[in-house]
């Protein structure tokens, strides 16, 4: 046995290993070690070898959802198409201006977010939607109808009681009057709080008005079921029985992106100019 | 030899069901039940792993020192379940966000980790395979059967394709609610299993005791 390991150190190394009786600690360790070597090998080259067709899965359900809550989504329709009706902006919440400094198609607010120069740190005060850091850019999708602003929608997120919501949020040319809101990632709990999701819950915000008329972001999702006759009805919606952490966090994030420190003077402007 | 491969692959599709009769895979089968499309996909995601996780625990398996096979037989399928799980991201999106954690969860079903431990790591490749291929085809059949019978009646659709018209769309069919929820999974499963015992009445299980009762005049 031992001669035939001369020509080639590892192989007979190999075979020495897988010769040892199992129970050898030698061979324990080998076994655990080579095993985790391949698994390794295995699971990285599957995880990097399809994340490219992973991201533009991504990507696409992302303007699926942008198309869904601007209400131009068609069943079986091509997304890349459909979306060429939507524009990409870029707008530097600090000011509300817009900003050329990126590229719209590739410019990403979550990595933003992580690099100290182009966002900024949040105290605990401002932090109501507990994001903790926010980027200072954001892109913002506008669509027009005969080269007029008909819809500006919003990407928002916070976080609710077991995970950060993120979604979009569709507002009116007049930058008041909700046109829609939709969650497409979050890890709230199954049957309650992934109620959020629900186009049947979500669309109680179309036609809600997220300011009063001081302009203070109003719009919140109450514990309960809304009372019509109510003033404030036009501010709210039903809370997601067995899910009021959730259903904070909603109108947290809403209240958040919404404020001074989110899209407020973006669209303060853009009620200012009409557009 | 071949008459035992046979047996082998097809015993676990009634006569030994992972579900009706080991009740083993319950959480997903409750949990990917409400449409069929996520069942057909979990189904073929399970049928994968465990295929594979048996071959390979099989071929390895005189190396596999004993004091850690458990060890590796969870790693070994918890990389091929996170494989599988990065070619459903890649190719099936959308169903694989409405499985969500399930697909992961794969990892923890008692049925992969059982037939590992029970039968791939004492037994040769093909048979390893063919029993893993059949624990999961009778997995995937239970899954199949809730699955229509939930997507039917609690959607009035097949596949997303409307069979019975629902009164929101202007039909006569009336949804049923519960069964959009995990409890009905319970029920059909219970009288799946119950259907299959009076069918196969050696699958039924002798009482493990008996209650003795206390005739009054026993007492005191």
């Amino acid at each position: 046995m031992p001669h035939k390991a001369d020509d080639n150190g590892s192989m007979g190394f190999l075979a020495a290993t897988l010769a040892l009786p199992n129970e050898d600690p030698r061979k324990i360790v080998f076994v655990a070690v080579a095993l985790c070597l391949v698994c390794s090998v295995l699971v990285s080259t599957a995880a990097v070898a399809l994340k490219p067709l992973q991201l533009r899965n991504e990507t696409l359900a992302r303007k699926a959802e942008i198309l869904r809550v601007g209400g131009l989504y068609e069943q079986g329709g091509d997304i890349e198409t459909l979306f060429g009706q939507v524009e990409t902006r870029i707008v530097e919440l600090g000011t509300g201006e817009y900003s050329d400094r990126f590229d719209p198609a590739t410019f990403d607010d979550r990595d933003a977010a992580r690099d100290p120069a182009l966002s900024s740190d949040l105290d605990k005060g401002q932090d109501i939607a507990g994001i903790r850091r926010r980027s200072d850019f954001v892109p913002v999708y506008q669509i027009r109808e005969g080269g007029s602003l008909d819809t500006v929608i919003l990407p928002v997120h916070g976080y609710g009681l077991w995970s950060t919501m993120y979604g979009f949020l569709a507002m009116d040319s007049d930058a008041t009057t909700i046109k829609g809101l939709t969650f497409h990632e979050h890890g709230e709990t199954a049957g309650l709080g992934d109620q959020i999701a629900n186009p049947r819950w979500l669309s109680q915000f179309t036609g809600k008005s997220a300011f009063d008329d001081d302009g203070q972001p109003r719009i919140s999702v109450i514990k309960g079921l809304v009372d019509s006759q109510s003033p404030d009805a036009r501010f709210q919606v039903d809370g997601i029985a067995g899910a009021t952490l959730t259903s904070n966090g909603v109108t947290n994030l809403l209240q958040f992106w919404l404020g001074v420190d989110g899209f407020g003077p973006y669209l303060d402007k853009l009620r200012k100019s009409g557009g | 030899m071949a008459e035992n491969n046979r047996g082998v692959l097809l015993e676990p599709l009634v006569d030994n069901n992972p579900i009706t009769l080991q009740i083993l895979g319950i959480c997903s089968a409750l949990a990917v039940t409400t449409k069929l499309a996520p069942a057909l996909i979990m189904c073929l995601a399970v049928i994968v792993v465990l295929s594979a996780s048996n071959v390979s625990i099989s071929l390895i398996r005189h190396h596999i020192p004993t004091n850690i096979r458990i060890i590796v037989q969870v790693t070994i399928i918890a990389s091929l379940v996170i494989i599988v799980d990065q070619f459903l991201k890649a190719f099936a999106y959308e169903i694989s966000k409405q499985l969500s954690v399930f697909v992961g969860l794969i990892i923890t079903n008692c049925i992969v980790l059982g037939r590992a431990e029970a039968f791939a790591i004492k037994n040769p490749p093909l048979p390893s395979f063919l029993d893993g291929l059949g624990h999961a085809l009778g997995y995937s059949l239970i899954l199949v059967v809730v699955a229509t019978i939930r997507e039917l009646l609690g959607s009035g659709t097949l596949l997303g394709h409307e069979v019975l018209t629902t009164v929101a769309n202007g039909g006569w069919y009336e949804p049923n609610g519960l069964m959009m929820l995990a409890p009905s999974a319970f029920f059909i499963i219970g009288l799946m299993i119950w259907a299959i015992r009076t069918w196969k009445t050696a699958q039924l299980e002798k009482p493990e005791y008996r209650i003795h009762v206390v005739h009054r005049t026993e007492t005191m």
